[in-house]
């Protein structure tokens, strides 16, 4: 069992996002790991753990620090890190998709795991795209995989807390939303032995294409409302609420 | 190359999803902008297909279709997309649309926007402005070529202008779908048993910031204080912090209560899908920037921990 997740190195969104030529100023941001693709190296792990095989974490190393996001899946369980060394800090979907594909398909993998999104897939997410170029079915929002005589039975999401389970061939491409248990956390202790350590396999990125997609212009949204702010301290705020909550006829 | 507009419609339990609606009536809009049909595609059987205003209403209503089903709707939109050759393919950004706009993308060779709250026609030029990063920015791109697939938020549009009564044709499956590697087994309920937090008139809703299960805690102090039901952002329930029965947004439930007091939720496009209608937002958050702010009726730059504890002694 071969298990290949793709991962995505993006801006952070908790940090301001200046912009510049109608993108963001790359230079002037942290990148972070995409948070589903957490649970997507975890629900990865898990299925290792139950049925044996081994985890590959390949990513576009857009800015030349995947690194650590590498380290991080190598600590949690992943058994081999492979980085595709692009530094194109805007490298769409698509072009990232490209890369990906061309790689996994020499890993001949028998499930391809990726986040069921990235809040920079402006052209659309990794693992559809990796699908589509694969040419293999593709299914997201997932929250529960498990594997059994190259077949698996998946849980997928949908509103409402209803979920529905499918029964699928392996090879395919899920996008998950999050893996049956909250991804684990790896010591930073062994973080670092590994960052020591491990040996990150470099990829040179081939042929790649992008999206499609003119930027006319980026900015934040233009508000048409605005919360009325409450100023002042703690002490202040909460005052000011509990008057508003009894002006309403709420308290 | 047609000026057509094909809307992928989505149907659960017999029911079509109000981001149908919306988009079906964008659809038209679009459709004579660029001189041409809005098409509504349905597929799978057991829904009345003719309440669309668009066009022209396609059916294909193979029981295999009757689930959503990644692999036979994305086979079957894919024959049809290249059959028909669109100017524009419709899909919402939802958990349906979401596994079905790129990957058609990838296969065809053509753009695709995903996360869009607007599209319109310039000049014969697409324009789609997408709500990227959470919701902090807004990019307007332009979707080179002579064709191009838009995922849309739900919410983006009004679903009136949607709804009509157009005779559905129903066409047979332009793709054997025998033999495919995904097959539906089952749907699964959520458990009863828990309060049900869409028929509150007062929720105290947690995110991310509340920091760990330790702290739920105080929340549940505070709903009590004020009459008031916890409720949750996705990631909370994701650690296990509070059960999914609390979860409001897109892959949660939607309410509408009288009051939805946020502490330490940022304001996701997708948990704003579930409680954009609540009649009196409040909302504490550290980060003057976030996004709850710009939708909320009031908020405060300030600890939850802080404000929540000067609450609780004033109440
Ligand atoms: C297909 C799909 C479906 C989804 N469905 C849902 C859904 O149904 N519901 C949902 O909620 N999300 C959903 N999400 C997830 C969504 O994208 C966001 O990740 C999520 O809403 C973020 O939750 P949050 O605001 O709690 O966390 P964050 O975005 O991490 O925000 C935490 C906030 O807390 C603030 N904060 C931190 N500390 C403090 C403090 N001490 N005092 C005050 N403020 C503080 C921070 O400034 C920040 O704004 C979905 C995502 C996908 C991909």
């Amino acid at each position: 069992m071969h298990i290949v997740v793709a991962i995505k190195h993006i801006p952070s969104i908790a940090d301001e996002l200046p912009v510049r030529h109608n993108n963001i100023d790359f230079d002037s941001v942290d990148f972070v790991l995409n948070e589903w693709d957490e649970h997507s190296i975890e629900q990865a792990v898990l299925i290792k753990e139950a049925v044996g095989g081994t985890v590959t974490v390949i990513g576009v190393d857009v800015i030349g620090e995947l690194d650590n996001a590498l380290h991080l899946a190598l600590a949690k369980g992943a058994d081999r890190a492979v980085k595709i060394a692009a530094e194109e800090p805007g490298a769409d979907s698509h072009q990232q998709a490209k890369w990906l594909a061309e790689a996994i398909q020499n890993m001949s993998p028998d499930l391809i795991l990726s986040g069921v999104q990235a809040s920079n897939d402006l052209d659309g997410q990794l693992g559809p795209l990796i699908a589509a170029y694969l040419d293999l079915p593709y299914i997201g929002g997932t929250s529960a995989i498990e594997v059994t005589n190259g077949k698996a039975m998946v849980l997928k999401e949908f509103p409402g807390g209803i979920g529905m389970r499918y029964e699928i061939a392996l090879p395919f491409v899920a996008g998950v939303q999050a893996a049956p248990k909250p991804p684990r956390y790896a010591p930073v202790s062994k973080v670092r032995q590994i960052a020591q350590t491990a040996k990150v396999e470099t990829i040179e990125p081939g042929e790649g294409e992008s999206g499609g997609l003119r930027f006319l212009k980026m900015a934040p949204p233009v508000v048409t409302g605005h919360a009325e702010m409450i100023q002042g301290t703690a002490k202040e705020i909460a005052a000011r609420i509990v008057e508003l909550l009894k002006s309403r006829g709420l308290l | 190359m047609s000026g057509d507009v094909m809307v992928i419609t989505e149907h659960m339990e017999g029911k079509f999803s109000d981001v149908s609606f919306e988009l079906v009536g964008k659809a038209r809009e679009l459709a004579e902008a660029f001189g041409g049909e809005s098409i509504a595609l349905v597929l799978g059987g057991g829904v009345d297909a003719s309440v669309f205003a668009s066009h022209a209403t396609l059916h294909v209503a193979d029981a295999a279709l009757n689930h959503f089903n990644p692999e036979a709707y994305a086979r079957v939109i894919e024959a049809l997309v290249k059959e028909r050759s669109p100017r524009l393919v419709m899909f919402g950004w939802t958990v349906i649309g979401m596994d079905l706009a790129a990957w058609l993308s990838g296969r065809m060779g053509v753009p695709c926007v995903a996360y869009a709250k607007d599209v319109r026609v310039e000049n014969g030029a697409l324009i789609v402005s997408s709500q990227a990063y959470g919701g902090k920015l807004i990019a307007e791109v332009s979707p080179e070529g002579e064709m191009a697939i838009v995922a849309c938020l739900a919410g983006s549009f009004p679903a009136e202008a949607g709804h009509g009564s157009t005779q559905a044709t129903v066409i047979p499956s332009p793709v054997d779908l025998g033999g495919l590697k995904m097959k539906f087994l089952e749907v699964i309920k959520p458990e009863a048993g828990d309060v049900d937090i869409t028929t509150q008139t007062k929720l105290v809703a947690v995110g991310r910031g509340i920091g760990g299960k330790e702290n739920i805690e105080l929340a549940e102090e505070l709903a009590e204080k004020l009459g008031a039901v916890v409720c949750a952002s996705r990631p909370v329930v994701d650690a296990g912090w509070l059960p999914r029965t609390r979860q409001v947004g897109k892959s949660g439930l939607k309410v509408k209560p009288k009051l939805y007091f946020m502490l330490g939720i940022s304001g996701a496009p997708e948990h704003l899908e579930g409680m954009k209608d609540a009649e009196l937002i409040i909302a504490i958050n550290t980060d003057k920037k976030a996004p709850i702010f710009n939708v909320a009726h009031y908020g405060a730059v300030a600890d939850l921990f802080e404000v929540t504890e000067a609450m609780l002694e004033l109440l």
